[in-house]
């Protein structure tokens, strides 16, 4: 369990990363913003708290792996990660530019710290079940986590991979679910609606939870009790909004890919920045 | 060094077994050789992997995409992952996470991919894959090899295992003819010139390199002189070979068990036109899905027998 001052330093974090990823988008002006925003909270808890990682050696043989199968969601990732020093900061100004080493899908071959390359949508899974099956034959402990967007859920491999892993007993394997509700063209439950997520990966032979996936406090128990679950891969369903804490993105139906003006992108800015001097005063 | 046999008769041995068997050799000192299945283990005969391996032997059950998947995150780990499944599969149903999950990522896996062509069979025209090469050789990085027999599976086996990036192996399942003598070596990227001859070159790939040599044999006997050359390795393909042909032969023929759009005979055109212009036919299945029945059948209902080698020879010299 956390402590008040780990959680309330996890809150700062997210809001540090909220503000980076605003500021790397609004360089261009556009970009995937809303699936960006809404797991946010979970990259402060996966690489404030959770990971084994090393950023001078991002392929350190025993650190933990993170497959972030929404891969377009790599804007907060990778503000997540230029926050935790695997690259500098002035590489966020340089997004989706041409020659760019952050492009919009994360890419192992380009980025420091990803692991997999992304972006066409049901393939993380697999690839997180057969990094897990590696450990697994070589007896290591490295955990594999494995983000998947909602809409994602929609694509068959997904539930290939939960079948293949439901069975396979992978406890070293822990996939997040995004569930912020909405996917490109709106409201999933307009277009393909998923039902009851944990339902329906317990069934598929799955520990599952549901946790506000902004509360770092919930996720961060969640993991733990996914960590303390052996012989079964884990599942946690983060219940999510789309576009959360960007003032311009967050309750408007068409959030997934977004074009903004400075002013915009600035009051944004600004409204987290002061979120985050609270944040700071409180936590002294 | 290459050496065929005097007289070329169905093999006693399958590819399958012949390919596994050494497979099995090569993983008894390398624990991370890995094999996939889904669930084709005992058409594929990979099920004696599994009875050898048991820990690293791995029935994925009917899912093609999510094999690929696990596959490149196995190779992540630094494993050598096998996949087998029949061709059609490996492509048509697959082909994404080849794309992305293996080729994109820089993953070496090995895709071994069964049944190419008309070797499918009694399966039919379902899966009957006549596209494959054209679907892989777009993704770049990926070196395609099609075996043309028992030695030479076994025998290129070593470098497919040990050269790290993805390939996808055309093999076929069952007996094929045997053409080459034991104990000969073969290069990936390096074509075999397997008769020499000055009016025309014959360039056959797998199963249909048997019958562009009988094809030569019947030219012979009516005073054509046809070089007949093997390209097993359709990418990259040795384009310094294809332009000696067409230089010093002036009219190519291709023979492959494949569509004739996007295969090996779409391949060779693209070396001539950009190397040494020079008329060229291609045999292979003109843009038909596949059927049922024996191979022999197939072979005379898409015209990819012998006779059909040596009327496009005479077409070609028409045209020199």
């Amino acid at each position: 369990m956390l402590t008040d001052n780990e959680m309330k330093e996890l809150e700062i974090f997210a809001t540090k990363i909220r503000i980076e990823t605003l500021k790397e988008l609004g360089y261009l002006g556009f970009g995937h913003i809303g699936g960006a925003m809404s797991i946010v909270e979970l990259l402060a808890v996966l690489y404030g708290k959770v990971m084994r990682y090393d950023p001078k050696n991002p392929k350190w043989e025993d650190r933990d792996w993170f497959v972030m199968s929404k891969g377009h969601a790599g804007p907060s990732l990778y503000a997540t990660l230029a926050l935790k020093g695997f690259f500098p900061m002035e590489w966020l100004k340089t997004l989706n530019r041409g020659g760019t080493d952050l492009p919009s899908h994360a890419d192992r071959n380009h980025t420091p710290g990803i692991d997999m390359s992304t972006g066409s949508l049901g393939q993380g899974i697999s690839m997180g079940i057969g990094i897990a099956l590696g450990h697994k034959m070589d007896n290591k402990e490295n955990y594999v986590y494995v983000l998947l967007g909602d809409g994602e859920c929609q694509e068959g491999q997904v539930w290939e991979g939960a079948l293949f892993a439901g069975n396979a007993g992978l406890d070293n394997l822990i996939v997040f679910i995004d569930y912020n509700k909405q996917q490109l063209d709106g409201y999933i439950d307009n277009i393909n609606p998923l039902g009851d997520l944990r339902k329906k990966w317990e069934e598929f032979g799955w520990h599952a939870q549901d946790v506000d996936g902004h509360n770092v406090m919930q996720i961060h128990e969640a993991i733990q009790r996914a960590k303390e679950t052996k012989g079964k891969s884990s599942v946690i369903v983060l219940h999510t909004i789309k576009g959360k804490g960007c003032t311009f993105a967050e309750g408007i139906e068409l959030n997934h890919h977004m074009k903004f003006n400075e002013e915009q992108i600035n009051d944004a800015i600004s409204a987290l920045q002061k979120e985050w001097e609270e944040k700071e005063r409180d936590l002294r | 060094m290459i050496k065929l046999v005097e007289k070329r008769k169905p093999d006693t041995v399958m590819m399958r077994d012949v390919y596994i068997d050494q497979l099995i050799e090569f993983a008894k000192s390398d624990p991370n050789i890995i094999v996939l299945d889904a669930d084709l283990m005992h058409s594929n005969g990979t099920y004696r992997f599994l009875e050898k391996f048991p820990e690293r032997a791995i029935n994925v059950g009917v899912q093609e995409a999510n094999m690929m998947g696990i596959a490149a995150g196995l190779s992540a780990t630094g494993k050598i992952p096998f996949t087998h499944t029949f061709a059609c599969f490996s492509t048509r149903r697959a082909l994404d996470q080849v794309y992305i999950s293996i080729a994109y990522n820089k993953l070496n896996v090995k895709m071994m991919a069964t049944d190419p062509g008309v070797t499918a069979a009694y399966n039919g025209g379902t899966h009957m894959p006549l596209e494959d090469i054209g679907f892989v050789r777009g993704i770049p990085t990926i070196t395609i090899i099609e075996p043309v027999d028992t030695v030479m599976m076994k025998a290129l086996l070593k470098d497919i295992t040990y050269s790290y990036g993805p390939f996808y192996v055309r093999i076929s399942r069952k007996t094929t003819i045997r053409v080459f003598e034991e104990g000969s070596s073969f290069e990936i990227g390096k074509g075999i010139v397997l008769r020499e001859g000055k009016d025309v070159t014959i360039i056959a790939t797998g199963i249909m390199v048997a019958e562009a040599l009988d094809a030569a044999d019947l030219l012979a006997s009516e005073g054509i002189d046809a070089r007949v050359v093997n390209i097993f390795t359709i990418k990259p393909i040795d384009r310094e070979l294809i332009e000696k042909c067409a230089s010093e032969t002036g009219a190519i023929v291709t023979a492959e068990n494949h569509n004739i759009y996007n295969g090996l005979g779409s391949a060779v055109a693209e070396v001539v036109a950009e190397t040494c212009p020079v008329p060229i036919e291609r045999v292979g299945v003109k843009d038909l899905f596949g059927e049922v029945g024996d191979v022999d059948y197939l072979k005379k209902r898409f015209n990819m027998t012998a006779q059909d080698i040596a009327a496009s020879v005479k077409n070609v010299l028409l045209r020199k």
